[in-house]
């Protein structure tokens, strides 16, 4: 009961987060209205058990991503942006693709093949502790996750490359 | 459910309460101590030792007026002040304070997220530390809101370096929580107490997590911009930093933030190295039942004396000193403690 209330709430403000971003003209705004969306996904992933997502949804998405686009945006200064005729083409073309996108959403949820056990699952079953999650990336996934961090090393490498390349 | 959403809201009240009353005495005893440090008295004029100082500094900033400047992003300028003290104030929830309170019947445990009690013990959210550094990664928002939005040279300067500090500090902070949660395999603040109370303080023979713990501390006096690392709101370049447009209530909130994260960066430094609430117990049962949340506070007192220590003894920073303490001292200092604890803990183990 108190999941539903919860979830249908943060359901709601996610999603006009994501209105109000794409409404929104001031950069700045739009930084915030994702940061609320991310905040609410947070929410909604811990209300499905899924606790260390979660967390990480926070500090990495909320946390250390959407610091470096406000603080980008505050270094530039970035002003208002203008509606130009890209901005009317994404309404024109853009308002059509979303209806399709929900309608073929809600065929695909009401007409699900298979039947309807497996559809749901309890709360917390699908195992997202933070020991669940360590042992499937230790164990079963140990190849793809160190291959992960290396292409984070080379990303960082090459960003420190990029950035001396004055100093010559 | 019932039952359990009036158990919660109580004690967000208590706890909360209790929380802004100690951040109005952290003021205080500021006030006293720095003025001590300095030869001079500090406030004594309202009430006995200038005790009734904070009630007559809350009337003060509730009394005085309420500017706000032209030419301010008006949303943003009223946002960011609230968002700063309600991001301090939320981090104090996943804390635990003690063991267990029994109330005739009812059993709770004295922290605000705790589960269900079964079998004597209380059940806690197992991402406590992780929430922990959520919250804080999300207060550098307020910081960097304020500044940008009052649209004012000192002010966006404060507010750019207070982001670029809080953002690499951080990640100090972070790693240097690491060794303590190996140690513990557990991200629950209350198991890595109850581990203590078997194993012994992790600072000491529970692990001798002494590196990681400066690194915290060191981290933790960055992440809540207080001297040596106070560049946000340098008052001999910066006017007054991020809240230099800020008056009235508004400042005080900014205040108020500054003082909850300093009690919350000592509550987490005492569960996670000094033991939480674990100290000799003695005496009648009543005694025994408070003796818990007593050792709690008074190491919680400590570790906010020396935070009054260093501000009244050390000099400030200069900024690119900063970035290179954090990035090429305490970062691999950091990494060094973990990797250090994960080899002796693999060599005990094999």
């Amino acid at each position: 009961m108190l999941h539903l209330v919860l979830f249908f709430i943060f359901a709601a403000v996610c999603v006009a987060g994501a209105i109000n971003l794409l409404a929104q003209r001031h950069p700045i705004s739009s930084a915030l209205s994702l940061i609320v969306v991310m905040g609410s996904l947070a929410v909604l992933y811990l209300l499905l058990g899924a606790e260390f997502v979660a967390a990480v949804q926070i500090i990495i998405y909320a946390g250390a991503i959407m610091v470096l686009f406000v603080f980008v945006i505050m270094l530039l200064n970035a002003g208002e942006e203008e509606h130009g005729i890209a901005s009317r083409v994404a309404t024109f073309g853009g308002l059509p693709a979303v209806g399709v996108l929900v309608a073929l959403v809600i065929y695909s949820l009401t007409h699900q093949s298979g039947s309807g056990a497996a559809a749901t699952l309890a709360i917390g079953g699908s195992g997202g502790s933070t020991r669940d999650i360590a042992t499937l990336l230790f164990s079963k996934f140990l190849l793809p996750f160190e291959v992960t961090s290396v292409l984070i090393l080379i990303a960082i490498m090459g960003a420190v490359v990029l950035a001396r390349r004055g100093d010559r | 459910m019932l039952n359990y959403i009036i158990i919660a809201t109580l004690k967000s009240l208590i706890v909360i309460h209790i929380l802004l009353g100690a951040v109005a005495y952290t003021v205080w005893l500021e006030r006293k101590l720095v003025g001590r440090i300095q030869n001079r008295w500090g406030p004594t004029r309202v009430g006995w030792f200038g005790l009734l100082q904070p009630i007559a500094d809350g009337v003060k900033f509730i009394l005085k007026e309420d500017l706000t400047p032209p030419y301010v992003h008006k949303g943003l300028f009223v946002l960011a002040p609230l968002l700063a003290v309600v991001m301090a104030l939320t981090s104090i929830a996943v804390i635990p304070f003690g063991d267990l309170i029994h109330i005739g019947s009812l059993s709770t445990g004295l922290q605000i997220t705790s589960g269900p009690v079964a079998d004597g013990r209380v059940g806690d959210i197992n991402i406590g530390v992780l929430l922990l550094l959520g919250i804080t990664s999300l207060a550098v928002y307020g910081i960097a809101l304020a500044g940008w939005s009052s649209n004012s040279k000192y002010s966006l300067l404060g507010s750019l370096r207070a982001s670029a500090q809080m953002v690499s500090y951080e990640l100090s902070l972070g790693l240097s929580l690491v060794g303590v949660l190996m140690l513990s395999g557990s991200l629950s603040l209350r198991e890595i107490v109850e581990r203590q109370q078997q194993h012994g303080w992790n600072i000491a023979n529970g692990g001798w997590q002494i590196l990681g713990f400066f690194v915290y501390l060191i981290a933790a006096y960055a992440e809540t911009n207080r001297i040596p690392f106070d560049l946000p709101e340098a008052e001999t370049e910066l006017v007054a930093g991020y809240h230099t447009e800020y008056s009235a209530m508004k400042f005080a909130m900014f205040f108020m933030a500054e003082y909850a994260n300093m009690v919350t960066v000592a509550s987490v430094a005492t569960l996670l190295f000094f033991g939480g609430w674990d100290g000799p117990l003695f005496g009648p049962p009543i005694v025994q039942a408070l003796l818990p949340i007593f050792w709690f506070v008074l190491k919680v007192f400590g570790f906010i004396f020396i935070y009054i220590w260093v501000r009244g003894t050390l000099p400030r920073f200069r900024y690119d000193q900063l970035m290179a303490f954090g990035w090429k001292v305490l970062l691999p200092l950091a990494i060094a403690n973990i990797l250090i604890t994960g080899l002796v803990l693999s060599l005990r183990s094999s």
